[in-house]
């Protein structure tokens, strides 16, 4: 047993897969011991914040200010505001508007903002242009408004009696706010999603619920294909037939089919995540139990069996004794494999909109099913689902590994 | 013969066929077999003739396809468990190859201990327990102490086979089924091995029946042969007859197959 275990720890694609599997549990596991929000929480008044750090801006104005004269800090105000594209941008309506390319010099920032300021008129028509570039145009003018300017910004507060505002603080271009003085400052590593919540904390939540599902399906698929595969293997006879029979029917109709109608026909509101999670390990068993069958089997005959029946034991003992411990590492393989399958299929259901009931937990289906269902990959917004493919397709990965790397101790004929 | 004695297993056109079709195979065909109380008798055949599965029918491991079995002159009932586990108290068998025989997850204590429950010593004290486990393993050569809490695939090969007498030495059953014991064990071990054998059955009085391909073993240790081919007795009778003056070209053969030097020396023991 402990030579055993020396040995899968000792191959190198089940400790890979282990250590990714360990890191993503331990994650999930540590991560809501210091962000305690709750994952559903609304926190965003919009979609899909892009990821970053977000400093409160009220904040920052009350902020003990530091002065800190940065030679590159105007040309960075300006590269900001005016990159390449929107340089080619204006010399096309200056070309547009009639003033020969040769006069324009796009790397002139002073002269290219006069020449803008002098002949921008936001209502003017230029033949040929769409509305949406019309707008684009008159929001670049605003933006470029004071580009160049060297004077501060003035905050002024309304006087309560008079109702006029009055200069209450300048802050000048030079200004500075030590972020960790700034009282609020909330690091969204993932940005917000659909909804306006926490994508990392939401995907910490769904990892988290995500794996229970697979646990729950892959033991109730391993238990039943399990007892089922001993009983047929080992009693045989008209059992095996009748429990061959059943496993047949299970195998013939895709189990995926079968999921979709039995989640489908239980009804939105009372599916849970423990029972997506049993709907899934109900129809994922005939898998195991094929494979257990054919393991018990080539046992039953074996001498060692024989010896045990003929020192009287009863069949549960020989069951649990002279059978189930030689194929113990397989049925463990065999979880594991259900487990990541469990994992997927309901990431499958939840994708149809059949997964768990969307009010009470997040899950990894459920998430790539929202930003489907706001079309997050055709606005680019990576964030709402590419790091949800990434989890799904790591544990997925690290529990192959993990068999893999079973297979070979376990299988002495596939080890290199 | 000893015909005075009483017979304690028989058989009537017991057979069994393997598989259907293409993959028929009549493994055991239509044999008659008599043992009588006390005999030693051997079943001679080559690899393939179906002395297995003939050994495992007489047990009650598999079922016959045709046939009957009887026990101690009355038709054998193993319907239910509870039969099967009293004939097993009277029929015990040593199998061919050790290393397959024993559960790699029990160590060597639970296998004398299970012989020890089956013979009703369950509430025995652990004295009295290993004084009788101390008993079996000297009787084979074993250390009783040097054996416990380790597992049987830490033994050699012919240690194993003794552990399995000394299994029977505790079981004391009626009848005792040895599958080849020997084959799989190197010459030195071998013979140390079938005097064991011999001497117990002498001890506890058991009907032996040795299945063997080796002619030379059978004329050494029974009293009454079976030689068989493709599953059916061609021949039988005392050792001295059918291994003297064979009548069956298979027979001769077999005979043939024995070393020389075996030979020799098994028939300077006559
Ligand atoms: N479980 C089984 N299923 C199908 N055929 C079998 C089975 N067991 C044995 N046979 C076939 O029955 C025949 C007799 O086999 P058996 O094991 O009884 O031979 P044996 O005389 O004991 O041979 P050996 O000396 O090699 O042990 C062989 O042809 C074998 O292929
Ligand atoms: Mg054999």
């Amino acid at each position: 047993m402990k030579h055993t275990l020396q040995q899968i720890f000792r191959s190198p694609k089940f400790v890979v897969g282990f250590s990714i599997f360990m890191a993503i549990l331990l994650i999930v596991l540590i991560y809501p011991l210091f962000i305690t929000d709750s994952p559903l929480k609304i926190i965003g008044q919009g979609t899909f914040f892009p990821p970053g750090i977000y400093v409160s801006a009220y904040d920052s104005l009350g902020a003990p200010k530091f002065t800190l004269n940065l030679t590159d800090a105007a040309a960075k105000r300006v590269a900001d505001k005016l990159g390449d594209q929107e340089r080619a941008d204006i010399r096309d309506w200056l070309v547009a508007d009639g003033i020969p390319e040769t006069e324009i010099d796009i790397h002139n920032t002073e002269k290219l903002l006069e020449q803008w300021a002098q002949n921008y008129d936001p209502n003017k028509k230029i033949p040929g242009m769409t509305f949406a570039k019309q707008r684009y145009y008159q929001r670049l003018d605003e933006s470029l408004k004071g580009l160049l300017s060297k004077e501060g910004a003035i905050i002024a507060q309304k006087n309560t009696e008079t109702g006029a505002l009055e200069e209450a603080e300048i802050i000048n271009q030079t200004d500075y706010v030590n972020i960790d003085q700034v009282a609020s400052v909330r690091v969204l590593p993932l940005g917000t999603d659909n909804f306006g919540r926490d994508v990392l904390t939401e995907l910490v939540a769904a990892t988290r619920t995500s794996l229970q599902i697979g646990l729950v399906a892959g033991l109730v698929a391993t238990l039943i294909g399990l007892t089922l595969g001993l009983l047929a293997g080992y009693i045989g006879g008209t059992v095996d037939d009748i429990i061959n029979f059943v496993t047949n029917l299970f195998i013939v109709i895709p189990s995926f089919v079968l999921l979709i109608l039995i989640s489908y026909s239980v009804g939105q509101e009372s599916r849970g995540a423990f029972l997506v999670a049993t709907v899934i390990g109900l129809t994922a068993w005939p898998w195991t139990a094929r494979a257990v069958r054919a393991q018990v089997i080539s046992l039953r005959n074996r001498d060692h069996v024989n010896l045990s029946k003929l020192s009287g034991h009863s069949i549960v003992h020989i069951i649990l004794t002279d059978i189930l411990p030689y194929i113990a590492s397989y049925v463990i393989m065999a979880l594991i494999l259900q487990i990541s399958s469990g994992i997927l299929a309901e990431a499958g259901l939840s994708i149809l909109g059949l997964g768990p009931k969307t009010t009470e937990v997040p899950t990894l289906g459920l998430m790539m099913n929202w930003a489907m269902i706001y079309q997050a990959h055709v606005q680019g917004r990576w964030w709402a689902y590419f790091p949800v493919l990434m989890t799904i397709a790591l544990i997925t990965f690290s529990m192959n590994l993990m068999n893999t790397g079973l297979d070979q101790v376990f299988n002495p004929a596939l080890r290199d | 013969m000893p015909s005075d004695k009483k017979i304690c297993l028989s058989t009537s056109g017991l057979t069994k066929i393997y598989g259907f079709g293409a993959h028929r195979t009549v493994a055991v065909d239509h044999v008659d077999l008599k043992l009588y109380e006390g005999e030693v008798v051997s079943i001679v055949g080559e690899s393939g003739s179906g002395k297995t599965t003939l050994a495992k029918m007489l047990l009650g491991l598999i079922s016959s396809s045709e046939g009957d079995i009887y026990f101690q002159g009355v038709k054998r009932d193993i319907s239910s468990q509870k039969k099967k586990q009293e004939y097993w108290k009277n029929i015990q068998a040593i199998f061919q190859d050790p290393f397959s025989s024993y559960n790699i997850f029990n160590k060597i204590d639970s296998v004398l201990l299970d012989c020890i429950h089956m013979r009703g010593g369950r509430n025995l004290s652990r004295e009295k327990k290993v004084e009788l486990m101390t008993e079996a393993c000297s009787f084979v050569n074993l250390k009783f102490e040097e054996l416990t809490n380790k597992y049987p695939f830490e033994l050699s090969g012919g240690q194993m086979q003794r552990l399995m007498i000394a299994r029977i030495f505790l079981l004391k059953p009626k009848i005792l089924l040895a599958d080849e014991p020997t084959s799989m064990i190197d010459a030195c071990s071998r013979a140390t091995i079938l005097d064991m054998l011999m001497q117990l059955r002498k001890e506890i009085g058991m009907t032996v029946i040795f299945i063997t391909h080796d002619i030379g073993l059978a004329y050494y240790v029974s009293d009454t042969v079976y030689i068989m081919e493709h599953g059916r007795f061609v021949e039988f009778g005392s050792a001295d007859e059918v291994i003297l003056q064979p009548r069956e070209p298979y027979t001769q053969r077999l005979i043939n197959d024995v070393p020389k030097i075996y030979e020799e020396w098994d028939l300077s023991t006559v």
